[in-house]
């Protein structure tokens, strides 16, 4: 990736970063620290990757994009706000009675959202579904998920992670957002998933393991992905819960708490310093 | 006669609706040679897919199917379909009213030997309460038939109970046709209402006939449609007959005697009385040996009536 469109995509994701937490604070509720661990991967497929349109969100060949671990919803809206396809001024009415931005994504409320998902460990099957309807009809479009590595504790993903290697889904990609925390502490002191990148090996997938927060790395990945034929890829993503704002980085306490507007000032000035720092670089 | 048990209906005529509707993709849980949709696998091989022993995997893989425009018949036994992957159903086909079509194979006692695991006389309950959830619940082969068209013609989730037990023809196929919301009258009459699903519809022809030996005057209907429910004939029954008995195979706890029960008091209310499971599990046993211990038969119907005129005031 050239030096210039990747700092373009550090832009991206750094005004995304402000909107979760413009969006979290509005509502004062909702979920920042997974919704923050995930936006590179979120910038990279709907700023590089995938075929999606705005203006025709139903398109039958667009690519799809799952986001199974739901309560990232604030991650998914500023994503979709900024590619268009719904309006910024919504966002500040996240989680509020009048507004269509719920707390876990509703397809039926929100143009580009592809699947309603907020009850865990779903997502992956969902996404098994759309590959396989892929399949069927001889489309190239392809099919991406986010999973959360808490996630993954519902027996589901099992269920799914078999299925999609028995049916070949090579048009499929799984991201494991590894962060390490959910809401009661590590996943590894609150039941243990590890090692994950030997157990989906050992469920037939191709396994990738990346730093989540690099985009050249995420576009490797990606693109390696594309290259498998005959099993399902998944991109375990190293990544930081939290991550962009300092008192948030590694703190298990905001999983599903918003800050306060005192908290919500100081995460966004620092956001704004970042912000400075990639437009002097450019 | 030759008798057909509404699983292998519903697996002839998805094997039947296919050759139209080249969307219907058909998904099973290692269940397809009891619920019958080995038929449509064997005619349509690229479009059925086993999930293997993983119910709540096949729900929202349905789900993923009918978001890029398949309709997809995700079907198990109801135990498995409305229990076990209640959460996948709710939440992954209700909530995003996708058109996922369930069917739902093997409900009630009437499985009987495997007993009170497989037996599933809670399904009605908790699928009528999923917002925007059809449910359907065929009495016989051309009833199911029709209820497989009613389903794939509708665009939303929809539930099909059915059953294994083989039961006699009530309706002759091309002679019948469903609508969405509506119940079938099969006789009408002034002295007592009998309204029925499923299997029990067949007890409940009994019954009325045994009735009508004795003089009293039974207006019978088949209800295959439970969820939207015919209001305008519960309330028709309710005040040409002034008395209902309700008959299904399963708990008469929020389920079909419910439904027609919450019709009725809140519009024209009449004395009711109910034949079905009295919140029990199941046990193992003969099917018609369960049906009898249960008191799922003309019989018990019969009484039921005569005590609810009692009532009438």
């Amino acid at each position: 990736m050239d030096k210039a469109k990747e700092l373009e995509l550090k832009k991206i994701a750094t005004e995304i970063r402000k909107s979760i937490i413009i969006q979290t604070a509005s509502a004062g509720s909702g979920h920042p620290g997974g919704s923050l661990s995930g936006v590179e991967i979120l910038t990279y497929l709907y700023f590089v990757e995938m075929n999606i349109d705005h203006k025709n969100p139903q398109d039958p060949n667009r690519d799809r994009f799952v986001l199974s671990k739901g309560h990232a919803s604030p991650l998914l809206y500023a994503v979709l706000a900024e590619r268009g396809f719904i309006s910024k001024d919504e966002l500040t009415g996240f989680r509020q009675i009048y507004s269509n931005l719920q707390g876990h994504p509703d397809m039926k409320k929100v143009p580009g959202v592809e699947m309603s998902t907020g009850s865990l460990g779903q997502g992956l099957s969902v996404a098994n579904g759309m590959a396989l309807a892929a399949k069927l009809d001889g489309k190239d479009y392809r099919v991406y998920v986010l999973l959360g590595d808490g996630e993954i504790q519902e027996g589901q993903i099992w269920e799914a992670a078999m299925t999609a290697a028995h049916y070949k889904l090579d048009n499929l990609t799984a991201f494991l957002d590894h962060n390490g925390l959910q809401i009661d502490g590590k996943i590894t002191e609150v039941m243990s998933p590890e090692p994950v990148d030997e157990k989906f090996k050992a469920f037939g997938w191709h396994v990738i393991k990346i730093d989540g927060h690099d985009f050249n790395q995420i576009e490797k990945a990606v693109n390696e992905a594309k290259t498998i034929k005959g099993k399902p890829t998944i991109i375990i993503a190293e990544t930081v819960k939290g991550k962009g704002v300092s008192f948030m980085e590694n703190e298990v306490g905001w999983h599903g708490t918003a800050p306060n507007k005192e908290q919500a000032q100081k995460a966004l000035e620092e956001l704004q310093k970042q912000l400075e720092m990639l437009e002097v670089q450019g | 006669m030759a008798k057909i048990a509404t699983r292998e209906a519903y697996g002839q005529a998805l094997a039947e609706f296919g050759e139209v509707y080249k969307d219907i993709v058909v998904l099973d849980a290692d269940l397809s040679k009891s619920t019958r949709t080995e038929i449509f696998k064997k005619k349509f091989p690229d479009r059925f897919f086993n999930i293997g022993i993983a119910e709540q995997d096949l729900m929202a893989t349905a789900a993923g199917l009918a978001t890029c425009g398949k309709i997809p018949f995700a079907s198990t036994f109801a135990v498995f379909a409305a229990g076990r992957a209640y959460d996948q159903v709710r939440n992954s086909i209700g909530y995003p009213h996708l058109n996922v079509k369930i069917g739902a194979s093997h409900a009630g006692v009437s499985i009987g030997e495997d007993g009170a695991s497989h037996q599933m006389l809670e399904d009605i309950a908790l699928m009528r309460v999923i917002p925007g959830m059809v449910v359907l619940s065929p009495s016989d082969a051309t009833s199911t038939y029709e209820c497989v068209r009613l389903a794939i013609e509708h665009e939303g989730p929809v539930y099909i109970r059915l059953g294994r037990l083989g039961v006699e023809d009530i309706y002759k196929k091309g002679e019948l046709k469903l609508t969405l919301g509506k119940g079938i009258v099969l006789q009408k009459g002034t002295d007592v209402g009998i309204l029925a699903t499923g299997l029990m519809v067949h007890e409940a022809i009994k019954a009325a006939k045994m009735l009508q030996d004795e003089g009293i005057s039974v207006y019978l209907v088949d209800m295959p449609c439970i969820k939207p429910i015919d209001v305008d004939l519960i309330l028709d029954v309710a005040k040409v007959a002034g008395c209902i008995v309700t008959a299904e195979e399963h708990n008469v706890l929020g389920g079909f005697g419910s439904a027609v029960s919450e019709v009725l008091i809140q519009n024209y209310p009449v004395p009711v009385k109910m034949v079905g499971v009295n919140d029990e599990f199941g046990r193992s046993g003969k099917p018609e040996d369960v049906l009898k211990f249960y008191k799922l038969t003309a019989e018990e119907i019969i009484n039921k009536a005569k005590e609810v005129m009692k009532m009438k005031k």
